[in-house]
């Protein structure tokens, strides 16, 4: 099992780091997993989360200027690890000005990924940060476990507004409700809902679009029935908070009463994320 | 006007109370100057709206929003009164954010179709509407402090500025703030007296930021510290604040308080004193 990657660009660095933190603010832990192709990092839905999950895929081309990796073994091309996004992204966020930044696999007094960075110095000597990572590695009889959630056969998939806009109106409704439900359908409207002993609140947005694939697999759905799903409003806040960089594409699929299934599209990573309806 | 495209417009009629603002800051503003409690009292009359906040009986803060701060404002009855959690209120009106950006503001309709009804926003931004619906409960009759001008025994005006640095560097740890106003020496004094001893902060009548002294008596009042820490919030939205005290010590703070557009809305505060001091 071997891995190991560099980034010399710095965009690159910055925009790696930024998915990082991203990571960090959904979840205290997760498995990366990392195939000679992606890097995923994967939190399966366990009642102990919450019940969410997330889906991130990056392409490590558009990451890593070199980048290396031997699986378990030539038919099971593939390593996972579970660490904590957040001691990642301190590592990263603390080498931000890099030269060149490699991160590899090693084997410490623990299983570790290990971030090292070559420093900007005016001398002739080098300055070397490294930053080790513990990790554990994911027996192979586990990965079941990670595999790609199966996008979810889903009623509605609504465009989301802005997602400040959206942030904005969560943050102020979970001072007021634990919970909150997210209705849309497929006229392009989505409604943001809460209701307590004290007040009752809606937010309408409309003209958001609905993605091609449409929804309503049982064709000809009215396009003004709503479905809904009512969901912790902390979860939903967090995927909006995490979010740090305009998206190229956002939107959510609702499963009517079961799923909020929340997909951010940037060119070069995707991040799904899953929150469970509660009754 | 977006929000008229709102269907419930064509229900106007069953309203007793319809207030409209283009920038919804110029209320939540003002209301934070008196959010120390959850309960705060409406009262609405041709005039405008008078929203009162108390605590322990012994302080009562009052903003007051005039009609011509409204870009509408209908009123079926002589007056309308209800009560309402503030908080709520709050996040209610800041709901999109309460962003200060330029040329981005939330536009508020606010209806109540009286008693037993709740208070109805609808707030638009961005063309995103909001609407909350917040209960009313039944309004508590506020307590009249009977403060008259006739009993003012001393009375200045200062530029707020000079009494926020005042009051940023108070002793938090005296129980009590005593106020002594005089027509002599020291005219115009603040005093705690903390874990680390007593101070006084003085400010002549000559001073700059001293807009008008009238004092006639030498008064020494005390005032409970942690009633005066809310008035804070409106001292610091404020240009200029007037301090007046009456013959039994009851203190008066009213604050004028500049919006958004430039327009003046006051806030005033009304406080017990601790205790009577003896005068030497």
């Amino acid at each position: 099992m071997k891995f190991r990657g560099k980034i010399i660009d710095i965009a690159c660095l910055n925009h790696f780091s930024r998915v990082v933190t991203t990571i960090a603010k959904l979840t205290k832990t997760c498995v990366l997993r990392l195939t000679p192709d992606n890097l995923f990092f994967v939190l399966s839905g366990k009642v102990a989360n919450g019940g969410v999950s997330m889906w991130c895929e990056l392409s490590q081309g558009n990451f890593f200027d070199e980048y290396q990796m031997e699986g378990v073994s030539s038919e099971d091309n593939e390593i996972c690890l579970e660490l904590s996004p957040e001691n990642l992204s301190r590592a990263l966020k603390t080498v931000q000005n890099a030269k060149s930044v490699k991160v590899k696999l090693t084997k410490k007094h623990c299983p570790c990924v290990t971030v090292s960075a070559e420093l900007p110095t005016l001398s002739s000597v080098s300055r070397v940060v490294t930053h080790d990572v513990p990790v554990e590695v994911i027996p192979r009889r586990l990965w079941h476990e990670l595999k790609e959630p199966s996008v979810p056969d889903f009623h509605v998939s609504i465009y989301l507004p802005p997602l400040k806009t959206m942030k904005n109106v969560v943050d102020r409704m979970k001072n007021l409700s634990n919970f909150l439900v997210v209705e849309a359908n497929l006229n392009g409207e989505m409604n943001l809902k809460i209701e307590t002993d004290l007040v009752s609140v809606t937010t309408h947005f409309k003209d958001l679009g609905n993605p091609p694939w449409g929804g309503g697999s049982e064709g000809g759905a009215d396009p003004e029935g709503m479905a809904e799903a009512r969901v912790d409003i902390r979860r939903l806040q967090q995927f909006l908070m995490g979010q740090q960089v305009t998206p190229t594409k956002a939107m959510c699929n609702i499963v009517h009463q079961r799923i909020l299934h929340l997909v951010v599209l940037h060119d070069d990573a995707s991040l799904q994320y899953f929150i469970p309806a509660v009754a | 006007m977006p929000l008229s495209t709102q269907s419930q417009d064509d229900n106007d009629e069953q309203y007793i109370l319809v207030a409209s603002l283009d920038n919804a800051r110029n209320l939540s503003n003002i209301l934070k100057a008196i959010a120390f409690k959850d309960h705060a009292i409406f009262t609405a009359t041709p005039n405008g709206l008078k929203v009162t906040v108390e605590d322990s009986k012994c302080l009562q803060a009052n903003a007051f929003i005039q009609v011509e701060i409204f870009q509408e404002f209908t009123i079926k009855e002589d007056l309308v009164g209800f009560q309402v959690n503030l908080t709520v209120l709050l996040d209610c009106l800041n709901i999109f954010g309460g962003s200060t950006a330029p040329g981005l503001s939330t536009a508020l309709r606010m209806c109540y179709r009286g008693y037993g009804y709740p208070l109805t926003l609808f707030l638009e931004e961005g063309g995103v509407v909001t609407v909350c619906k917040i209960n009313t409960q039944e309004p508590e009759e506020p307590i009249d402090f009977d403060f008259c001008s006739s009993n003012v025994i001393n009375k200045v005006i200062l530029q707020s500025e000079s009494l926020k640095e005042a009051f940023s560097e108070l002793d938090m740890t005296s129980e009590v703030l005593q106020i002594t106003m005089s027509p002599s020496q020291p005219y115009f004094r603040l005093s705690t007296f903390g874990n680390s001893g007593n101070a006084h902060y003085d400010y002549s009548k000559d001073s700059d930021m001293m807009e008008l002294f009238k004092c006639t008596t030498t008064q020494t009042n005390r005032y409970k510290m942690l009633l005066l820490k809310p008035t804070t919030k409106a001292l610091a939205l404020s240009c200029k604040v007037s301090v007046r005290t009456d013959s039994r010590g009851f203190l008066s703070l009213q604050y004028m308080v500049r919006n958004d557009d430039g327009q003046i809305c006051f806030v005033e505060y009304y406080c017990c004193p601790d205790e009577e001091v003896e005068e030497e």
